[in-house]
């Protein structure tokens, strides 16, 4: 007789089935051993990878540590609003430094049926904010009456959660946007580490704020149509490439709108131009420079 | 109900299933007065009837402000409705500091049986003795819930509780299929119907009910004596004026 | 080594990583920033005028147009807030939850007065990790005369007859004391220091503090919000200023 497989891996969590992990092998004792030492034998004989468990215990001569400085970071977010609806875009770069690390990260999240969250900074600390507002989701299913958290009400709680962390001297490393529809029109919102919360017409985080918010200022208007949105994003998003050095021409476009509700793009390329004479020679004209 | 040796704590169970001790409780809401609510498509109503002990006395309060959407009628130990009425507010308080919105009912009324559910299952705690109509509106419209010391709670269209509850329900089981479409006058109507109902000698007056009400586009507002006048003439009219009530229609604020 | 004070002016910024041996250095970021405006009041015999500007900065760059630094306490009780916009929104709540649980207990909506020692003492309390923020609590006093009073952002506070917070208090206070000639507090016996100006010249008088203040300030600008608070009611007007 054998004992049921659980339905799920206790390693992973709820919702994690896999057949490996739901039915983890019996170790060998080599195995087993190094398994508690807690490191990894890799089967190509190179060194192990291990975990010093010392490192993770808080020790008395230790202070507990808070974040001071992010580690691998998205860049810029932008955002406006249209005629019946919200339109975000952002690269899917996670930088480590000044190298690109990960490529492929999906920036733009869906929250829920309406509301879509657009995040700079640090990607670790997103990660973690997108589990809070799981656990919300899911505490909205569980009541089962129905009513979820509107984009207003998710923008508010996440300029808390903000400001909380900041207050503890450990913020989260992020500048977020929370955008959707709050009784079918447009909201966008924007909440910063240190819990500076505010809403407008058109947002944008990181470099974006120097780049793209005098291009919106100037093209942005609040009925436009969704083509016109389109047009003036994805021309927002070419000046953030050619001149934010931390961004990649890998970029994924996402709408709220009544009809069709939250819909992120696949990712896409912008064509892009690099004779321009300002990039050939940049210093050219300048005087002093070699 | 009658004593047994099975009743002297809530975590022990008689031989026919029952817990004692939380059915006293229930019983401890048959104390207070009666208590009517009843909703429509729009809005929905508090009723409560106050009963001074003695002419020296004033009545106590049994309608209570929650939050601006939201409100309560408490009938048993009143007490025990003050002390919910507290964890309601600051529900509602850190509801709205967290999210900026008004706490939907469903979850609060959720929050408050759970709250009452605890004391059905802990030897050291005494159940609530306090039945209470929840009223509110929300995202979802109008909700009407009746939260009992049980930790049950049920969703109504029309609920009376208290003592003498009985004939208030039956008033509103007769009349229930014109609420849906009432306006809020003839929701408050209803209401004063319903109590008049329930109550054992003499006439409704100002003084010894109380009407709250709470809607689309309209915070939680109790009415005080002045205004609750004209409900009580229009009252007055219907019951004694069936032969010829309809022509002094306008006479209510006369009084 | 040990740490400096945090400073107030710095705006979050990331600094040089700290090394291995350099834990107790200056923290990279910082828990401040300056997200500036104005805010003005005046009080007279019969009404009480707050206004404040509207644009939201960081640093050299404009985050938002359009961020109000008024808040309602009750009908007529406001207060203005300049400074840090995550302290002001975090203050602003607590007041706000504060006032209904006032109300659930006293059935009556906080005064000026009451809602001004409410503010002091949070901000006093809130001392050794202070609100940035610089706030004026504006309303009617129970004989219908405007009170307005003004903070420093640990809670020192007075009741005074017209007073200026924020990034243009530099350029706009003088003017007010120039132009609203209270009676110096030292006189004795102590003279009325309520304006005696009319309530149009006193509104005038402040829609040219702040476009004055918006000319040389690069926090003031965009638009102004002014508010006139009457025994009648509270009147709101919008004035817009340059937004360079």
């Amino acid at each position: 007789m054998f004992a049921k497989a659980p339905s799920h891996s206790t390693a992973l969590g709820p919702g994690c089935a896999g057949p490996p992990l739901a039915n983890p092998q019996q170790l060998s004792s080599a195995q087993a051993s190094a398994h508690e030492r807690g490191s990894h034998q890799p089967s190509c004989g190179a060194a192990p990878f291990a975990v010093d468990a010392s490192m993770l215990r808080s020790t008395g001569s230790q202070p507990h540590k808070h974040t001071q400085s992010p580690y691998v970071t998205g860049s810029s977010v932008l955002a406006i609003t249209y005629a019946g609806g919200v339109m975000l875009a952002s690269d899917t770069l996670a930088s480590y430094g000044s190298t690109k690390r990960y490529k492929s990260v999906q920036r733009l999240v869906k929250v829920n049926d309406s509301t879509v969250l657009g995040a700079g900074g640090e990607i670790s600390d997103l990660q973690f904010i997108l589990n809070m507002l799981d656990d919300l989701k899911t505490e909205d299913y569980c009541a089962d009456d129905g009513q979820s958290l509107s984009s207003q009400e998710l923008y508010s709680y996440l300029s808390r959660v903000m400001y909380n962390r900041r207050n503890k001297m450990d913020p989260l490393w992020n500048s977020l946007i929370i955008a959707g529809l709050e009784g079918g029109k447009p909201f966008l919102g924007s909440v910063n580490m240190i819990g500076v919360a505010f809403s407008d017409d058109h947002l944008a985080t990181g470099f974006g704020n120097h780049l793209a918010r005098p291009l919106f200022r100037k093209r942005h208007r609040p009925d436009m149509s969704e083509e016109e949105a389109t047009a003036l994003i994805r021309e927002a998003l070419e000046v953030c490439y050619y001149r934010d050095k931390q961004s990649i021409n890998k970029f994924q476009i996402a709408k709220v709108t009544a009809s069709e509700g939250v819909s992120i793009s696949e990712p896409f390329a912008l064509p892009t131009k690099w004779e321009y004479k300002a990039f050939v020679d940049p210093t050219r004209n300048a005087v002093g420079v070699w | 109900m009658f004593r047994n040796q099975y009743d002297t704590d809530v975590v022990t169970w008689s031989p026919q299933g029952r817990i004692h001790q939380v059915e006293y409780a229930m019983e401890a809401v048959k104390q207070g007065s009666t208590a009517v609510a009843l909703k429509s498509n729009t809005h929905v109503v508090l009723a409560t009837l106050n009963r001074a002990d003695s002419e020296l006395t004033s009545s106590l309060q049994k309608i209570f402000k929650v939050d601006d959407h939201l409100g309560i009628a408490a009938s048993g130990l009143i007490s025990d409705g003050r002390s919910l009425c507290k964890f309601m507010r600051s529900e509602c308080l850190n509801h709205r500091y967290v999210y900026e919105s008004a706490m939907p009912v469903t979850r609060l009324v959720r929050e408050v049986a759970d709250n009452a559910q605890v004391c059905t299952q802990r030897s050291w705690k005494r159940p609530y003795g306090v039945g209470l109509l929840v009223a509110g509106h929300d995202k979802s419209g109008p909700r009407l819930f009746y939260c009992c010391p049980s930790g049950n709670y049920y969703e109504y269209l029309a609920h009376a509780i208290g003592g003498r509850s009985q004939a208030a329900r039956t008033y509103l089981e007769r009349k229930h299929e014109e609420y849906p479409d009432a306006s809020l006058d003839g929701l408050i109507g209803h209401a004063l119907q319903a109590l008049s109902a329930s109550l054992a000698e003499g006439e409704l007056t100002a003084t010894s009910c109380n009407i709250a009400y709470v809607g689309r586009d309209q915070d939680f507002k109790e009415l005080d004596e002045a205004s609750l006048q004209p409900y009580i003439q229009a009252l007055r009219d219907a019951e004694g004026g069936d032969g010829g009530g309809g022509a002094d229609g306008a006479a209510p604020m006369e009084s | 080594m040990a740490a400096p004070p945090l400073q107030l002016h710095t705006p979050a910024s990331i600094g040089p990583a700290s090394g291995p041996g350099d834990i107790k250095s200056r923290p990279a970021w910082s828990p401040y920033d300056d997200n500036g405006g104005t805010c003005v009041a005046v009080a007279g015999s019969d009404y009480c005028i707050v206004a404040a500007s509207t644009r939201l900065s960081t640093g050299f760059s404009i985050l938002t147009r359009d961020c109000s630094k008024l808040f309602q306490i009750s009908e007529q009780v406001y207060i203005a807030s300049a400074g840090f916009q995550a302290d002001i929104r975090a203050l602003q709540k607590m007041l706000q939850t504060r006032n209904v649980m006032y109300q659930h207990i006293h059935r009556k909506p906080m005064s000026a007065s009451a809602l001004a020692q409410l503010l002091g003492n949070n901000l006093y309390y809130k001392r050794f990790f202070p609100y940035f923020t610089w706030n004026l609590c504006v309303g009617l006093d129970p004989e219908g005369k405007g009170s307005v009073y003004t903070y420093d952002p640990v809670g020192s506070f007075e009741r005074v007859g017209y007073s200026c917070q924020g990034s243009g208090k530099d350029l706009i206070q003088p003017v007010l004391d120039n132009q609203l000639k209270a009676a110096s507090p030292l006189v004795l016996p102590s003279e009325n220091w309520m304006t005696a100006l009319p309530l149009e010249q006193a509104q005038d008088l402040v829609r040219d503090a702040f476009v004055s203040a918006g000319e040389r300030d690069i926090y003031t600008g965009d638009c102004v919000e002014i508010l006139t608070i009457t025994t009648g009611g509270v009147h709101r007007e919008t004035l817009d200023l340059k937004k360079d």
